[in-house]
This record gives structure tokens, sequence and C-alpha cells, in this order.
């Protein structure tokens, strides 16, 4: 593993066994993620890429192959997950699940809070502080869910369709904050999504995968320069070249999932 | 041939609340509240009728007035509450000495399969076994004295609460267990940010069957070898036949339920305050 490499995954693959039949999520994926880098991946759905970052966050073990992550400072913590569905925990307030990844570290209360309390901020939540989750909308919960990762500190963050589950509005919104984050903390980002749109404005590089079983059918360069907002990159060149070249990409694999499904 | 035809351009129109219909709504309530408070009076005022009337046996069913006329000197003697806090406080330890272990046996089965593959074949096996058939052994092993009785009530309570527990602790969403996890809590972490919060709702499912057979067992266990409580006046009153009284321990059992019930409520409220009602 060079220096510049945080994460690393030579030869990677994952296979479900189920009782019927067994499901080859990922097949040989090599890659690497380096420091400070924001990586974004986009494939179909099926292809695997939650099972990826599970593989990442040390949640699931791969079938074969190496996963190496590069351990730089030892008083954060190494990796941090924002996960797909409503993740948020029913029975602690909204301040509480944005403390949590601080609280199992022993951070004092205090300080927690006031982490929380920004990263609450951010997401424009401060009001609904003392609420419980279902006294809260879907998009809401799915905001505490990214401010309970960011306010942990990781070396490492890694999303999972963070705004799939947002409105446009609050996507935007968010998608901006991320970026000005970001580009404070230069934190190593690996970062899934389907938006094409997306991908472009945040990515350094773009990951494109392949339908069952998951490989890696792409790595495209994202080349514009940063800071990135998405109404003036929407319009350029580079921006509509690499959207039509990502989605040739794609809709083949989507064709192929679909396919895969039609004939089970 | 169908005869209704189909009309085109039918516009339906959704009501607003009115006001009449709110109001006409309230009233309904109060009619309800006033019919649920009136049925138990109308079926004593039916009780008593019939045994002035001679219907009924009243050496048998005895009347409403009768055991009105046996309650006043029981309550004002404090015989009845003396009994009736022997009864609760019996019931209060049996439930802690099977609730608490019913939740950490239930929440560690939950939890560690090798604990669950361990214990639960023994669970399996002895929770079928009527408490009260055990009530004997337990004579023999604890004696005539108040650990006894505690001890019967504690092993009702216990098989309901662990095995409601490990449910819980089962039934909870794995994302949250991934969540944990990942964001590096430790054993006893886990335990305290999700196997028990998470379990709670069905914690309090058990511990509310468990007030129903600790009721149950309290008029067992009183049955031989006490010389006080709500179950032994049951027992006395049948040896001297007097059913009055007999209807008053009875009154005083419904009594502790409803307390109990209420109580455990009121604790669920508090301790479960996000749970969606
Ligand atoms: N625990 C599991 N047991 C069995 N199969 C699984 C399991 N988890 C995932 N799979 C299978 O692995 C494949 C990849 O799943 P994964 O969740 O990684 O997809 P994904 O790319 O994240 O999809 P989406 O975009 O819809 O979220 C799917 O076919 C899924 O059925
Ligand atoms: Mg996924």
């Amino acid at each position: 593993m060079n220096t510049t490499e945080v994460i690393r995954a030579e030869n990677l693959t994952k296979i479900f066994k189920t009782r019927e039949s067994e499901i080859v999520a990922l097949k040989n994926i090599n890659l690497s993620v380096k420091d400070g880098e924001f990586l974004c991946i986009v494939g179909p759905s099926g292809c695997g890429k939650t099972t990826l970052l599970r593989i990442f966050a040390g949640l699931e073990k791969q079938t074969l192959g190496k996963v190496y992550l590069r351990v730089k400072n030892t008083e954060k913590p190494l990796t941090a997950m924002v996960f797909q569905g409503d993740s948020v925990f029913p029975w602690m307030k909204v301040t509480e699940n944005v403390e949590y990844g601080l609280r199992m570290r022993g951070v004092p209360t205090r300080e927690r809070r006031e982490i929380a309390l920004k990263y609450l901020k951010l997401m424009g939540l401060e009001k609904f502080a003392g609420y419980y989750p279902h006294q809260l909308s879907g998009g809401m919960k799915q905001r505490i869910n990214v401010a309970r990762a960011f306010a942990s500190d990781p070396e490492i963050l890694l999303m999972d369709e963070p705004f799939g589950a947002l409105d446009e509005q609050n996507r935007l919104i968010l998608q901006q904050e991320l970026l000005r984050i970001w580009e404070g903390s230069g934190k190593t980002t690996v970062f899934i999504t389907h938006s094409i749109d997306e991908a472009l404005l945040l990515g350094d590089r773009i990951i494109v995968m392949t339908a069952q079983p998951g490989r890696i059918k792409a790595i495209l360069e994202v080349g514009m320069a940063r800071p990135r907002d998405m109404l003036s990159i929407k319009s350029s060149p580079p921006f509509v070249q690499l959207y039509r070249e990502i989605w040739e990409l794609l809709r083949e694999e989507v064709l192929k999932a679909r396919d895969i499904k039609l004939k089970k | 041939m169908n005869a209704v035809e189909e009309k085109p351009n039918r516009i339906i129109k959704r009501e607003e609340i009115s006001e009449g219909a709110s109001k006409s709504l309230q009233r309904r309530a109060f009619l309800f509240q006033i019919l649920s408070f009136l049925s138990p009076l109308l079926l004593l005022l039916l009780w008593e009728i019939l045994a002035r009337l001679n219907a009924i046996d009243v050496r048998l069913f005895s009347s409403p007035s009768r055991i009105f006329a046996a309650l006043v000197p029981l309550v004002s003697s404090g015989e009845l509450l003396y009994h009736t806090l022997v009864s609760a406080w019996r019931i209060l330890l049996g439930f802690i000495v099977g609730a608490v272990p019913g939740v950490l046996l239930g929440l560690s089965m939950g939890l560690f399969p090798p604990v669950k593959a361990l214990l639960q074949p023994l669970v399996a096996v002895t929770f079928p076994i009527p408490k009260l058939a055990v009530m004997p052994l337990i004579l023999i092993i604890f004696g005539l004295g108040e650990s006894s009785k505690v001890f019967t009530i504690a092993i009702g309570v216990f098989y309901l609460v662990l095995i409601n527990t490990m449910a819980g602790v089962l039934n909870i969403d794995t994302i949250y267990m991934d969540v944990a996890r990942s964001f590096g809590a430790s054993r006893v972490q886990f335990y305290t940010t999700v196997a028990l919060p998470g379990a709670l709702p069905m914690i309090f499912a058990g511990l509310k069957l468990g007030m129903g057979t600790a009721l149950l067992l309290i008029v067992a266990a009183e049955l031989s070898a006490a010389r006080a409580g709500v179950g032994w006046m049951i027992w006395r009153a049948y040896d001297m036949f007097d059913i009055e009284k007999m209807f008053c321990a009875l009154i005083v059992l419904a009594f502790l339920g409803y307390i109990f019930s209420y109580v455990l409520d009121f604790v669920e409220k508090v301790v479960i305050p996000w749970k969606n009602r």
C-alpha cells in the first residue's frame, strides 16, 4: 500500500450463501482511495455498493481478497458510516442520536453536546434537538443520520446514498454544505449515489459498477475545478461530456440488471 | 341489466370538520363515559333486586348490601388494609425477584447465541410446568415463611419476562446493531444503548403478563401455610363459609390488579417516552 493510499482493495469478492442459492455480490474489485479524496460510486441497484461500503466499515467480511485501511490518527475513529435506510435510534432524542459516536468514544457530555448542536445547525435541525425521531419526517431523520456521522469526526467518511431520501431543495443545500465541510477538512470520503449530477458535483473520481455480480466497469476522473457549485458546473462542457459518458455506461448495466431480474 | 347508470362529471365534496359534528362527537364520548360508568351500577342493582326477591340464594351469592355491610367493619378495623398490604408486599417482592433475573437472562439469551443454545432447551422444558404444581416443592425447600410465597410469584413472573425480553432483543432491527458496531460501541455500551432500550416495549409486555400471573399465584400461595394476605382471607372465609368476606377479598384483588396495571402503565410511559402512541 503506497503512502498516498488510505483504502486499498485487492481482488475483493463477496459471495452471499443462502440455503437455495449463492449471490455473487462483488467480484474481483481492485481499487484504492487516496488520502483526502472524494470518491463517488454509481451502479445499478443491487450491484453491491452497500456491500462494498459495509466491508470497508468492518460490518461485513469479504469472501476473498484483501482490504487495507490506513490509520493515521489513533485519536479519531477510523470510519463512520451514513446508512442507506432509516437508522436513527427511535429511543434517543435527536441530540443523543447525533452525539452517539462521540459518546461511544467517551467524549465528555458538555463537549459532545456542543459538537452535536453545531452539526444540527448545519442540517437545519437545531429546533428539533429535544424531539424524538417519531416526531420528525423521513427527510429530517436522514439528515440526523448524516449529522451523526459528521459529528463523530472519522478519518474516513462512508456515505451510502445519504441524500437519496431528501427533497430536491434540501438535497441541493446539503450537497453544498457537504462540499464546504469536506473542502475544509480534507476528509477521505467514499460516497454512494444513484444521481450522476451528484457524483459529478462532489467527486474527484467516479467509479461505475456493473450489474450483479458487481465489478468495476470504469473509473473516471472528474477534472473540474473546485470549489464547485451545481449552478455553474451543470452547463459547463466537461460536465455535459462526463454526464453523457457515465449515463452510457450505466444505461447498459441498468438494462442488464433488469434483464437478470426479468429472467428470474 | 345494470340499472345504475354511470354519471360523468359527478363532483364529490369532502366535508370539512364542522362545528356541529365535533360537538356531537364530544356528546357521544360523554354518553359513552356515562354508559361505562352505569353498567357496573346497573349490574349491582340487578343483583340486589334479585337477592331481595329471593330469586337467587343469598347464602351462596350474597348481595351488594350484605357485602357492603361486611366491608365497613373490615375496613374500619384496618384488617382489610393489613391483609392487602401483606399481599401487595409479597407480590412486589416476587415481582422484583422474578423480573430482574428475567430481564438479565433474556437480554443475554437474545444477544449471545451460545447462551441461548445453552438455556433455551431448559426454558422450553420447564416453562410449561404449571407453577402451581411446583408449589409443594417450593414449600419443602423454602419452608413455610415469606420466602416460599415470594418465590412462587417470582417463578411465574420470571418466565414471562425472560421469554418476552429475549423476543424483544431478537426483534431489534439489525441496522441498529450495525450502527452501534460501526461507532465502536463496547459490549456494555451496546447493552445500555441498543439492546435494553430496544427490548423495553417487549419487556413491559412481559411485565404486564407477569402481573396477571402474580395475582393468580398469590391466592394459591397464601392457601397453604400463611397467616395473612388476601388469598389467605379467601381461604379462611371458605373454611368459615363467610361468603361476604370472600367477596370483600375479591374486591381487593380486583383493586390490586387495577392499581398494579395502572402503575405499570405509568412507569412504561416514563421509561419509554419515545413510543409512538
Ligand atoms: N445479508 C445478505 N444476504 C444475502 N444476500 C445479500 C445480503 N446483503 C446483500 N445481499 C445481496 O447482495 C447484492 C448486493 O446488495 P447491495 O445491498 O450491496 O446492493 P446495492 O448496490 O447497495 O443496491 P441499492 O442501490 O439498491 O442499494 C444484492 O443482490 C443483495 O440481494
Ligand atoms: Mg445499497
